[in-house]
């Protein structure tokens, strides 16, 4: 019995020293913390996994209160937890636009000459190494699929010719693909900007040509049929201005490579109505030859010439042009209906 | 020369991770980055030493002279929970970035076996206090040694073309084994033995 009550006192009253020592300790040592810290460390998974960057969700929650931080790095929580990240900070007035990854090489194996074949590790920053890849073109996606890998959404698929292919419906762009493409040729555009340049080579136009059947060549179309002077050639380069594209797609058309890519699946296309007065206006601006008519008559629309651009819309004085079927319809609306 | 010894059998001769096989989950929890391998082995340096030293005070001034020996389990889980607490307010308010540098892997060696591990073998084996420092600081090196190393094989055996089934922790075993059998080559050292 001795024995026992003995065990008891001296193990109790060691946890009760400690246990006051430890109470005591808090007096002088507490940190004042920021109350919205436990809301933040609340929502986020707790698994300490380390995908935002940061050691560990207390890391990640104290440079989310502390400092500038963008509330969207959580991987595991996505979306959701992004959304309730930005509720409790505040931060949703400063919402980023959503943006979306694409690639600005459409060079796969059939379009573009490998300089070289490569043996060795199956990743892009491996192969890159080795001469900035197989790929004759140094600006061209070397397909080894090291974006595939990082994408923590699945969004990012291999297609058939060796290029990713990227499902604008899953990507949130964070932004790890465009950190871990060695050829940095994988681009944040903002979601609604439908036409993207898909060529990021800044070869000359000669040599280009020579090693890629897809690539800009500089040859300054696009800029001089662009009705919104969005697009320039900088550096043997056609660069987009996305505050000024509206993205009609008249370059895409345009392009000779077609090394301008539209996100759209189908393009509307124009219809002329019966208060057509003849003017020949629409005529006068279309770039596709793709209307017809005489003078002071109802005019025609072409129908496998039109782009569905919308200039002629937007000249037409009794306003009798119609834009039939809207932006982004479905491939399968159309065929179905 | 003693301590030396004492020193050098704990860092390499008896790793606690390749030959004494105690503290296997950092070993591989946290052993896919080296930058995460190094702040575990840096909080374990820290908390080892300063445990050691607590744990064989209560051991030689508390139950020793009481004779309640047999308490010294619960004692020294006691003990290393409420200073590993302690520390951890203590550096947070005087040291912050160290507390930064350390980050969650400070609170999560309360549950290391190491710790408590080498807090027994510094009393099985009779060691003055002295002898603990030198044995625990030891010991707390050959962790982060051992542990950075296979850190460093780990972050390499990600990119190498590895057969789909031996991906991740299947590798890594084999590379674990494989390390313990060459630090057995460590014995016999300065005439240490196992």
């Amino acid at each position: 019995m001795n024995l026992v009550l003995k065990a008891v006192v001296t193990l109790g009253s060691l946890g009760f020293a400690l246990g006051l020592a430890l109470a005591l300790a808090y007096l002088r040592l507490a940190v004042r913390v920021d109350p919205r810290l436990a809301k933040v460390l609340e929502i986020l998974p707790g698994t300490n996994c380390g995908a935002c960057g940061y050691a560990g969700c207390e890391k990640y929650a104290e440079e989310l209160v502390n400092s500038d931080v963008p509330a969207n790095l959580c991987a595991p929580g996505g979306q959701e937890v992004a959304r309730k990240l930005a509720e409790v900070l505040g931060v949703e007035l400063k919402e980023v636009q959503r943006r979306v990854a694409v690639l600005a090489c459409q060079g796969g194996r059939a379009e573009m000459k490998d300089a070289f074949r490569y043996y060795g590790l199956e990743n892009c920053r491996a192969a890159h190494l080795v001469h900035g890849g197989s790929k004759s073109c140094m600006y061209g996606c070397l397909g080894l699929g090291t974006c595939v890998e990082v994408c923590p959404f699945g969004a990012i698929k291999m297609g058939a010719n060796g290029l990713p292919i990227i499902d604008e419906t899953l990507c949130t762009a964070c932004g790890l693909c465009v950190e871990a493409c060695p050829v940095h040729i994988i681009h944040l555009v903002p979601f609604p900007q439908k036409v993207y340049m898909g060529c990021a080579s800044h070869d000359k136009g000669k040599d280009t040509r020579k090693i890629c059947s897809v690539g800009c060549i500089a040859c300054k179309i696009c800029e001089k049929s662009c009705p919104y002077d969005a697009i320039h050639v900088v550096d043997d380069l056609a660069v987009i201005d996305y505050s000024k594209c509206t993205s009609c797609g008249i370059c895409v058309h345009k392009c000779p490579t077609k090394s301008i890519v539209d996100r759209v699946k189908v393009r509307p296309y124009a219809i002329i109505g019966l208060n057509c007065n003849g003017c020949g206006e629409c005529v006068k601006v279309c770039q596709f030859k793709a209307i017809e008519g005489e003078l002071n008559q109802r005019h025609k629309v072409l129908r496998e010439r039109c782009i569905g651009c919308g200039l002629c819309f937007q000249v037409c004085e009794p306003k009798a042009i119609t834009m039939a079927g809207a932006l982004g319809h479905k491939e399968k609306t159309v065929q179905y209906g | 020369m003693k301590f030396f010894l004492i020193f050098l059998s704990a860092f390499l001769v008896n790793n606690i991770i390749l030959i004494r096989f105690i503290g296997l989950c950092p070993y591989f929890g946290v052993s896919r980055r080296l930058s995460t391998a190094l702040g575990m082995g840096m909080a374990v340096i820290f908390v080892m030493a300063v445990s050691s030293w607590i744990s064989w005070i209560v051991y030689h001034w508390v139950l020793v002279p009481n004779g309640l020996v047999y308490l010294r389990t619960a004692s020294f889980i006691v003990v290393i929970a409420s200073l590993v607490q302690f520390l951890e307010m203590f550096l947070r308010k005087n040291f912050p970035h160290l507390y930064t540098a350390l980050g969650i892997y400070l609170p999560l060696i309360t549950t290391n076996c190491a710790i408590l591990g080498v807090a027994f073998l510094n009393i099985d084996y009779g060691h003055s206090f002295i002898e603990t420092t030198f044995f625990s600081i030891g010991t707390a090196l050959g962790f982060t040694l051992v542990i950075c190393l296979i850190a460093s094989l780990r972050e390499r055996l990600d990119l190498a073309p590895i057969p789909e089934s031996f991906r991740g922790n299947p590798i890594a075993f084999i590379t674990a084994s494989l390390m313990a059998l060459a630090f057995l080559g460590f014995v016999g050292l300065f005439g240490l033995s196992i």
